[in-house]
Formats: structure tokens, sequence, C-alpha cells
């Protein structure tokens, strides 16, 4: 018996490959955001490799985890390269998990029966973000330090839960140690775990509803998904590996002083760059909005932000674009200006 | 027009190009993983001698484990009140040893290897004698050192 019947009669693959073969993505204008999510996912499973390859040095005391890294960039063959490719994909994934989101709304991608598929993608961001947070503090860097003390005091201010959550978050009242066993673990165990559930349904959403047609413009030509866009996704792949390659070797990611818990924040610091809109908005919020605590204001109203993602194609429904989805449209435009300026502007600030 | 297998047409060498760029592409992926696989060699601690025990801690008929240059080494001292020093990793599969007191050996419990107080195997599955060490006292230290 040959090992094709014999896996079909247990796997039942054909259907998978029937299913493949039968695929197709609509040609459109703007087509290129179909390339998008799969760019992102390329970047996830760079993400899961080097992770995991740098789990063999990594040891995650506050003694220790400086120099591991110390070793990983110097003593382990290629310790630099597994580690500067980790942390360069790691912001080239939250640049096109962005990307993708703002294509996907722009093609209105999130219409009925898509609405589980956003809130899905929406999640995913915010677990890319924990990720990029978590991970950040690892190499237990000055750098690394106080950004976790910033970013874990902001949590710290959410009306209500912020106290009790700012102890779970650092096992303690400070940033210590416990923050560095805590930081891994949900970094290479709890968030991994989430993802796989989350992305799991992402794409099994994707697969299920297949590429969303773009409205109003009769039937578009078809693209079959093996080969035609399957070999131009890799083209994109490739890419991204070259440039990944290419920022990797010739910016290797530094791994800055280790963490002195006595000494004072460094000046001129910012948190990484898909924060500092966020920081410099709290930055410019007065001490006090309406009698409130001007920081728990922007806190809230970034928290509502979250809200609004989440539920956008409960916001703006309805086949035909309507006097709605322009409304979304220019709001859409308004908040990738304002990611955009205030990302800028707050790189100018002092 | 049958083409001969030996043809290479247009599409063939485009193929082979394909795939061997590819094949490239691979390589100069995962040879930085194999090789980030593998560890850089640890500095051997080269310590020639330790102070493995002070004189007057052990009693006679008894022994200690210690570390000798990142690996155990044991210690023991005779029934007759001498100081001899082996290495602890059992010669079979490396277990660390222990003294057995009730019988004078020096013994393996992975796989009941007995040693005696000159390192010899006595019985069990050890291939080779333990590596012996040098011991001598120096006013209130026992050292022990590795032989030249």
């Amino acid at each position: 018996m040959s090992l094709g019947p014999w896996l079909e009669e247990r796997l039942r693959w054909r259907a998978a490959d029937q299913f493949l073969r039968h695929k197709t993505v609509p040609v459109v204008r703007h087509g290129y955001v179909y390339y998008f999510g799969g760019v992102t996912l390329f970047l996830f499973l760079i993400q899961v490799v080097t992770g995991l390859l740098l789990l063999m040095y990594y040891r995650p005391t506050a003694d220790a985890a400086h120099d591991s890294v110390r070793f990983i960039m110097a003593r382990v063959q290629f310790g630099w390269l597994v580690r500067s490719v980790h942390s360069w994909a790691a912001n080239l994934m939250v640049f096109w998990v962005f990307a993708h989101m703002f294509g996907a709304f722009f093609l209105r991608a999130y219409r009925r029966p898509r609405e589980l598929t956003w809130v899905s993608g929406a999640l995913l961001l915010f677990l890319t973000l924990a990720f990029g947070f978590t991970g950040y503090l690892l190499p237990w860097n000055t750098l690394a330090f106080f950004a976790t003390k910033v970013g874990t005091e902001i949590v710290g201010s959410v009306p209500l839960v912020g106290e009790p959550l700012l102890v779970l978050l650092r096992g303690g009242e400070d940033v210590t140690e416990a923050t560095l066993s805590r930081f891994f673990g949900i970094h290479v165990a709890i968030l991994p775990a989430i993802t796989t559930l989350v992305l799991g349904l992402h794409l099994f959403l994707i697969q299920l509803h297949g590429m969303s047609q773009p409205q109003g413009r009769g039937p578009a030509r078809a693209l079959p998904f093996v080969p035609g866009f399957v070999l131009r996704e890799s083209m994109a792949w490739l890419l991204v590996l070259g440039a990944l390659a290419a920022l990797a070797v010739l910016f290797p990611w530094p791994v800055g002083e280790k963490a002195d818990l006595l000494a004072p924040a460094p000046a001129g610091i910012k948190p990484e760059w898909y924060f500092v809109f966020m920081f410099h908005t709290l930055k410019l919020i007065p001490a006090h909005v309406l009698g409130l605590e001007g920081e728990r204001v922007g806190i809230v109203a970034f928290m509502l932000a979250a809200v609004v993602l989440l539920a956008v194609p409960f916001l703006e429904r309805g086949e035909q674009p309507t006097r709605a989805a322009r409304i979304a449209r220019a709001l859409g435009v308004l908040a990738a200006l304002y990611i955009v300026g205030m990302t800028i502007v707050g790189y100018l600030a002092p | 027009m049958a083409r001969s297998p030996l043809q290479i047409t247009r599409r063939s060498l485009a193929d082979y190009l394909l795939g061997a760029g590819l094949a490239a592409l691979a390589g100069t992926v995962f040879y930085p993983v194999l090789r980030y696989l593998i560890p850089p060699p640890v500095k051997e601690v080269t310590a020639g001698s330790v102070v493995a025990a002070k004189v007057g801690e052990m009693q006679p008929n008894s022994g200690k484990v210690f570390l000798f240059g990142g690996k155990p080494a044991i210690l023991v001292r005779t029934p007759e009140g001498a100081y001899r020093a082996f290495s602890a990793v059992c010669t079979h599969l490396s277990c660390t040893v222990q003294y057995r007191a009730e019988i004078g050996h020096i013994w393996c419990a992975c796989h009941d290897g007995h040693f005696d107080l000159n390192g010899h195997v006595l019985a069990g599955p050890p291939p080779r004698p333990l590596a012996a060490f040098g011991v001598t006292v120096k006013e209130d230290d026992i050292v022990v050192t590795r032989p030249a």
C-alpha cells in the first residue's frame, strides 16, 4: 500500500488539497493589502523559531539574565544573529500587524460574516504588543528596567483594578527579579499559548470565509490561491527575510548596560517606537482634566479606543458603502494620522 | 518532436536555477541555526589544587564529595586515618560515587559498582579504576592536587 492512500485514510488530507485547489483570491486595486497578513504570519513564525533558539542559552534571573544575553551576543556561534533577528523581527512584526489592521479596515474586510475574524485580529494586535512589552525586559538592561517601571506604572493608574494589577504584573510592589520571572513566564509560555489559540481561530475563519471581496465593483477577477497567490506571497516573504537579514547584520541589537536598581533613569528615555504615540499623548495631557487626574483620563481614553477597535464590525455595519462607512473611513484615516503624527512628535520632543 | 531526457530546455534550466536558489537560501538560514545550537566551549577550570576539607573535619572511615575543576571528586579518609582523593565520576556511566563506611568501598549506586580505596574496581560494571588525585596536608588544609 502506498503512502498517499494510507495517509488519506487516516488524515483525509485530500479534502484540504481540494480546498486549496479551488481557493481563489480576488484581484483588486490595492490588492497588495492581501499579502500583509501573510507577512505578519511569516514574522511570527520567525519569532517562534528564534525565540526557541534563544531559550537554549537565556537564563531568567536578575543575576544571570544580562550576562546570558551578553554570552549569546559574544560567545555563541551566530548568537548575535539569532538575537538580532528576534529583536528586529519583533519590530517589523508590530509594524506589519498595524499595516495589516489598517489594510483590512480600509477594505472593510470586517463586514458580515467576518466580524469575529476582525475581533480575533484585534486581540492578536494586543497580544503582539504584550509580547513586545514583556520581551523588552528580558535582557535586564537599564532601558528595559525603566520601560517596565513606566509601563507597569501606567497599568497601575487604571481606575479600580490598577493597583492590584500592578502588583500582579510586578510580582510585588516594585520591579525586581520577581518581575523578570513573571515577564519571562508570560513571554515564553502564557502569551504563546493564548496566541496559538487566537491565531488558530483567526486563520481558520479566514479559510472558512475566504478573502473578503471589496464591494461595489462587480465580480472581481480571481487569482488561484495555488500557485498564483502562494508564489506572490512567498516573494513577499523572501523580501521581508532579506530586509530582516540586512537589518540584523548591519545593526545588531545592542545589549545595553546591566540594570542597576539604584541608578536614576537616564535622560531622554523613551519606550519602543510602537508605544511612543501613547507615551507622548500621556505627556501632553495636563495634570488635571475636569477635576480628574490627567494621566488617568488618558489611560481610560486608550482603553476606550481599544474597545472601539474590537467593536469596529458592530459599529459600522451594512453590505454596501454608506454614509456610516465614509465616516468610519474618515475616522480610520484620522487614527492613522494621529498615530504617525504623535510618533514623530514624540521623537522630536526633548 | 520528442526531447531526449538529457536535453536542457529553458523550463528545466529555470527549474534548476530556482531549486538551487532555494537550496542555497535554506542553507544560509539553517547553517547559522545549526552552529548556534552547538554550545561554545566552557573554559575548563584548570585549578591545579583545591582545599577539599579542613584537618579534623573528617572522621576516619568516611568520605566527602567536593567540586574539583567543576566536576565532583571524592576525598576518603581510610579507617587507618590516611587521606585519598579520586574523581567521583564513575567510569561506567558517569554517576557520582559515594563512600560506604560499613563495607569500606567507594560505591556507585547507579549500577552497583564497587571500588577499593585505591580506586580499583572490585565488582560491578565500571571498566576502569577511578582517576586518583594527590592529597597533601598543608597546615590546616587538606589540599587535593591534580597529578602532573
